[in-house]
């Protein structure tokens, strides 16, 4: 099914300047893998060489931190929305 | 969470009462929580962008003491947002610029001074004295370090951080609630987000950020409200969209979880891998350079230099020096109007993205690119002072 991803403004160089993709996924998994399919630029700052979410990278679905649903394999619906958090620093 | 402050050995003189009128007749402050804000002590690391509105509205409120760290020295390009120094405060320390403008708005308000850079040496000391930690910084290192001597201090720290025209701010380090690294684990590597000075800032964005520590850190002092501990709110400016998320404690946090293995301060530089830029450094000494002088000369001589701008289209708008303008994130795919048998030197804005891309061209089989040292801003100071800089 087509869900929405957000993509946070650092990263939207790398995603064709768009703040939202739309994905084809049944899960979170699927969605990320779509969406780095769709902009290739987006791998590197979403994934590690090995395959793994960058540990200064978070995924939302819906409000909800995918480390405390099922991560990859949290299942989506069609009303549901991921959102990518990057850690950023500015403050001056 | 249990009373935080305690006002109940606090007097409010006539003045203060009258100053404060606002405050006290509202159900959710009164005299009482009035004197809990007298009684309170808030460090706020950072007087800058998100320090200015932070500690203007703290003293407004009459928190009873202030503690500001900042190392700094106020800067031209500072002024389009950091609005507690004034044009005649360039030149100046901050802090020194803060003082003076906190006292004149509130004169009850105690200021506790530290111009120093805040470290794991002194960290839990200049904490030590404080209730509540408000962070302002621009950096992931000092976000680190700010967090992990909460945690080990047992204070709240009042968080928010802004990029471009977006905006994060939450409460970690209570008790029950997550703390920085329940979110983000591990910083991102250097160079991966850029600084406001590369990336740019709408000035108003820390203006909403930092009122909105400012709140937090009054909610907490009252115990008023539903304070940010748990949530993330995430601002977009520009969709005036505000969200919310949810931070949940990590039972495995290093810091902050059931078995914690971060029982002191590291040595935040080395986590964040600021070593890590040294040999960003080290790799853009192996790429060659060329001085603006030495290009000059040789544009005069009427010698064959193609010029590359590998800055943003805005920009070339704002000072170029006639180069032919290929954005660094598009030189991959437009290499192809380039020659690679011509000498070429690229430009940017101070050196950094030009030596990236010198470094991509010779990967890519052109010989004779070189980096101007020092990029159009070295131009504007050394070899044309009629050019703006930015």
């Amino acid at each position: 099914m087509s869900i929405k991803v957000l993509i946070p403004t650092p990263l939207r160089p790398y995603a064709g300047k768009q703040s939202i993709i739309e994905v084809d996924a049944q899960t979170v998994g699927e969605a990320l893998s779509d969406l780095v399919t769709k902009h290739p630029d987006l791998r590197k700052h979403l994934f590690s060489e090995d395959g793994k979410l960058r540990s200064f990278v978070n995924v939302y679905l819906n409000d909800e931190d995918i480390r405390y649903l099922s991560k990859d394999a949290t299942p989506v619906k069609e009303t549901d929305t991921i959102t990518i958090v990057p850690s950023v620093a500015g403050g001056r | 969470m249990s009373e935080l402050i305690d006002g109940s050995q606090v007097t409010l003189s006539n003045e203060e009462i009258l100053r404060y009128s606002r405050h006290l007749i509202m159900p959710e402050v009164t005299l009482e929580g009035q004197k809990k804000l007298k009684a309170a002590r808030v460090l706020c690391v950072g007087t800058g962008g998100l320090g200015s509105p932070l500690a203007l509205y703290l003293a407004a409120a009459g928190v009873g003491t202030l503690g500001l760290v900042d190392f700094d020295v106020v800067d031209y390009t500072n002024l389009q947002r950091q609005v507690l120094h004034f044009t005649s405060d360039v030149g100046r320390l901050k802090i020194d610029s803060a003082i003076d403008k906190l006292t004149a708005i509130n004169p009850f308000v105690e200021i506790k001074r530290f111009d120093t850079y805040l470290n794991s040496q002194n960290a839990l000391e200049i904490f030590s004295g404080f209730d509540i930690i408000a962070d302002g910084t621009d950096n992931f290192a000092t976000r680190y370090l700010v967090n992990d001597a909460c945690v080990l201090s047992n204070k709240p720290n009042v968080y928010a951080s802004i990029f471009r025209f977006e905006g994060q701010a939450s409460i970690f380090a209570t008790e029950a609630g997550p703390c920085y690294r329940c979110l983000y684990p591990e910083p991102p590597p250097p160079g991966l987000v850029p600084s406001c000075a590369e990336g740019g800032v709408l000035g108003v964005l820390p203006g909403l950020l930092g009122v909105i520590q400012a709140t937090e850190v009054i909610k907490l002092i009252l115990g008023a409200g539903e304070p940010l501990i748990g949530r993330l709110v995430l601002v977009d400016a520009l969709a005036m969209r505000f969200r919310e998320l949810r931070v949940r404690k990590n039972p495995d946090c290093p810091v902050c979880g059931a078995h914690p293995t971060v029982t002191k301060l590291i040595d935040y530089n080395q986590f964040c891998g600021v070593r890590g830029e040294e040999s960003e450094a080290a790799v853009s000494a192996k790429i060659p350079e060329i001085q603006p002088e030495e290009l000059k000369r040789r544009l005069d001589a009427q010698e064959d230099i193609f010029v590359l701008d590998v800055r943003e289209p805005h920009e070339y708008q704002i000072v170029n020096i006639k180069g032919h303008l290929i954005p660094l994130g598009d030189l991959p795919t437009r290499i192809h109007e380039l020659d690679s048998s011509r000498e070429i030197v690229v430009h940017c804005k101070s050196g950094m993205r030009s030596a990236k891309a010198v470094d991509f061209l010779r990967k890519s089989g052109f010989k004779h690119a070189t980096n101007l040292t020092g990029g159009i801003l070295a131009w504007a100071d050394r070899i044309d002072p009629s050019l703006p800089k930015y």
